[in-house]
């Protein structure tokens, strides 16, 4: 239980790292709606060709991490459940109180609190939807994403894959964090989502604003991503696969129908946008499955065995919501990159201005 | 000049039936138009502009550059924009406005030529900010429509835009915004947006024509053709205008085989010019 609540207190911040930014008009108020209990004489609504409608607004928020956290099974107990939602209910509401007007400023270098709701003070928890259950999958309460491998965790990389991830740090390590806007994560910059929101594979971002606007046409889904405004086609009939220079930050997409279920292959990958460090040859594979009014099942299957060991799939389940989603101009008002390098520099001005030690 | 126009079609009319050739009057171009399973056209597919109007909405002859300062004998390109040459020049166009010109208020009119005069700096374009409605239309990237029995949906390739036209009425807009919120209904086989709630940020050209936040947008997309939409848009906003004023134009849709929307992602193309003097080493000019 100790332990539990250890690592619930973790996954509550799993925003820290993740720096604020500038979002004007986002969907705040957009929260997922909970799944009313199913009915009985539910039947799959169909677009006018046949094929299942999962045209509307999707939410796939959730507390559940991609990785399963260590001692744990693939379902949690209902004790479990129980008290990791009750820990994330009660951080929301301590973190949702009022600020305090007369509060002094926080001290020189921030008060030791992690994550963009602490430090010296960001977003308090009104601004903050990270998700507040665990997911449901098939009736199971789910401890991780990924389902395979059984342990729930990112397979082992193949040494190809373990020697471009030590190139990566290289050039990373090459560049100080703050020297240049490109060293800065996509998110930060207005490029694309935290974490991989608009995917493919399509996870929650643990923070805010986990929305998708699903719209169906007879050539085409096209699958929004709230953040940031990204839209995916995915091509329905058959039309020529991008050439191999072009590579759009959420791939190129090709859908086919296997009886109700949405089957998606994505290739040519931006090469900024590979996940958890794949390589080109990056295919992702994506199902949607509606399984009630109120519910897609949504798995994914990432296939690139030049980076990992073994193919490995994940699933979580997106639930309705029955609320507008509103414009996330993120660039437009981006004044924290240019505060986040203006800061740096200032640093190295104070640094450099400073008498040498004796 | 338009009498002898006149009279030149129907001679073309005249010696098309007398040859024999198949005749295709308007009326029966709208019997032929793609429809959807309810009836109404079907707009889906990519579409374009063939204008100059981003350049300017109004009448413009052609110009060496969008920046100038002042030459010994003429004006020359600024030199920010100079290395371009011919390719940073602007073409004419007839523009787009109904009637030639915009009903600028005077305080309004005398900021769009402040605009102008300062394009560089305060073009939202140029920073690669969400381009607003009409402009997102005749920008030159295509856009795609995605239409279905229950949802239209607009997404644009400049800056990854997007918009829903909402068919069922949400409401006066909770919160304004960069592409304002749509809703659209059916006129006939006209379909109708109306467009509000928008800030104050978007222009409507890189001639510095702007509007405030009291801006309203009446598009009408008719088709005209299977692969043609007529787009008109009313603009109404008396902080900026004397008077409503209209746009007209045509947009083609994209036939070539595999046609699809290209993504402009254009926001790292510009961290230099935004963020370059923030870098730790600044790149020299």
């Amino acid at each position: 239980m100790n332990r539990t609540k250890t690592m619930m207190t973790r996954m509550a911040f799993v925003v820290a790292g993740i720096t604020m930014m500038s979002a004007t008009a986002s969907a705040q108020g957009a929260k997922a709606t909970a799944p009313k209990p199913r009915k009985a004489a539910w039947v799959v609504p169909r677009t006018p060709d046949g094929h299942p409608d999962f045209q509307g607004n999707w939410s796939n928020g959730t507390m559940t991490p991609l990785e399963r956290p260590a001692g744990m099974g693939r379902a949690l107990t209902p004790e479990q459940v129980v008290a990791m939602e009750k820990i994330r209910a009660d951080t929301v509401e301590q973190l949702a109180k009022q600020s305090d007007p007369n509060r002094p400023a926080p001290p020189k270098g921030g008060d030791g609190s992690t994550g963009a709701a602490g430090n010296v003070g960001g977003y308090n928890y009104f601004w903050i939807d990270a998700g507040d259950h665990m997911a449901t999958v098939n009736g199971e309460r789910r401890s991780s994403i990924i389902v395979d491998p059984v342990n729930g965790r990112v397979p082992a990389l193949t040494a190809a894959g373990r020697e471009r991830a030590a190139e990566r740090l290289r050039a990373y390590r090459k560049f100080g964090e703050y020297d240049n806007p490109e060293n800065r994560p996509l998110a930060e910059r207005c490029i694309m989502s935290f974490g991989s929101n608009a995917g493919p594979p399509m996870l929650p971002n643990y923070f805010y604003n986990n929305n998708y606007t699903f719209v169906q046409t007879k050539d085409h889904v096209m699958i929004m991503t709230e953040m940031v405004h990204d839209a995916r086609t995915i091509h329905m009939r058959p039309v020529a696969r991008l050439p191999k220079p072009i590579r759009p930050w959420m791939g190129d997409s090709h859908g086919r129908w296997e009886g109700d279920t949405l089957v998606v292959e994505t290739t040519n990958f931006h090469p900024e946008q590979l996940f958890r460090g794949a390589s080109d040859n990056l295919k992702v594979i994506e199902r949607f499955h509606m399984v009630d009014a109120n519910t897609i099942l949504y798995r994914f299957t990432i296939d690139d065995l030049t980076t990992f060991t073994q193919k490995w799939s994940g699933e979580l389940p997106f639930i309705k919501m029955n609320q507008l989603i509103y414009e996330y101009a993120c660039h437009e008002g981006n004044y924290a990159l240019s505060n986040i390098l203006s800061g740096e520099r200032a640093r190295e001005r104070e640094a450099a201005a400073k008498p040498p030690k004796p | 000049m338009l009498r002898r126009l006149l009279s030149y079609s129907f001679a073309v009319v005249a010696l098309g039936t007398l040859c024999g050739l198949p005749m295709t009057p308007l009326h029966a171009q709208r019997a032929k138009l793609p429809r959807t399973v309810a009836g109404k056209p079907d707009l889906n597919g990519i579409w374009q502009a063939m204008t100059t109007a981003n350049y300017d909405i109004e009448p413009h002859d052609a110009k060496p550059a969008m920046a100038l300062r002042p030459g010994p004998v003429v004006p020359i390109p600024a030199k920010e924009v100079l290395a371009l040459g011919a390719v940073g020049a602007v073409p004419a166009g007839m523009g787009i406005v109904v009637g030639g010109e915009i009903p600028y208020l005077p305080a309004a009119l005398a900021k769009r030529n402040e605009n102008r005069e300062n394009w560089l700096t305060r073009d939202p374009e140029v920073k690669c900010y969400l381009p607003g409605i009409p402009r997102a239309t005749y920008m030159p990237f295509p856009f795609q429509i995605l239409q279905s029995e229950k949802a239209v949906f607009i997404s644009y390739e400049y800056a990854s835009a997007v918009r829903e036209v909402y068919l069922t009425n949400p409401g006066p807009p909770e919160t304004d915004s960069w592409m304002g919120q749509s809703d659209g209904k059916w006129e006939g086989d006209t379909f109708v947006v109306t467009v509000t709630g928008f800030n104050d940020g978007t222009w409507f050209d890189r001639a510095g024509n702007h509007h405030s936040e009291a801006l309203k947008v009446v598009e009408r997309f008719t088709m005209i053709g299977p692969d043609h939409i007529k787009y008109q848009a009313t603009m109404t906003d008396p902080q900026t205008f004397t008077r409503p004023w209209s746009i007209e134009l045509m947009l083609y849709r994209h036939v070539e085989e595999n046609a699809r929307l290209g993504q402009f992602k254009c926001v790292p193309f510009v961290e230099e010019l935004l963020y370059g003097r923030l870098r730790k080493t600044p790149i020299k000019p």
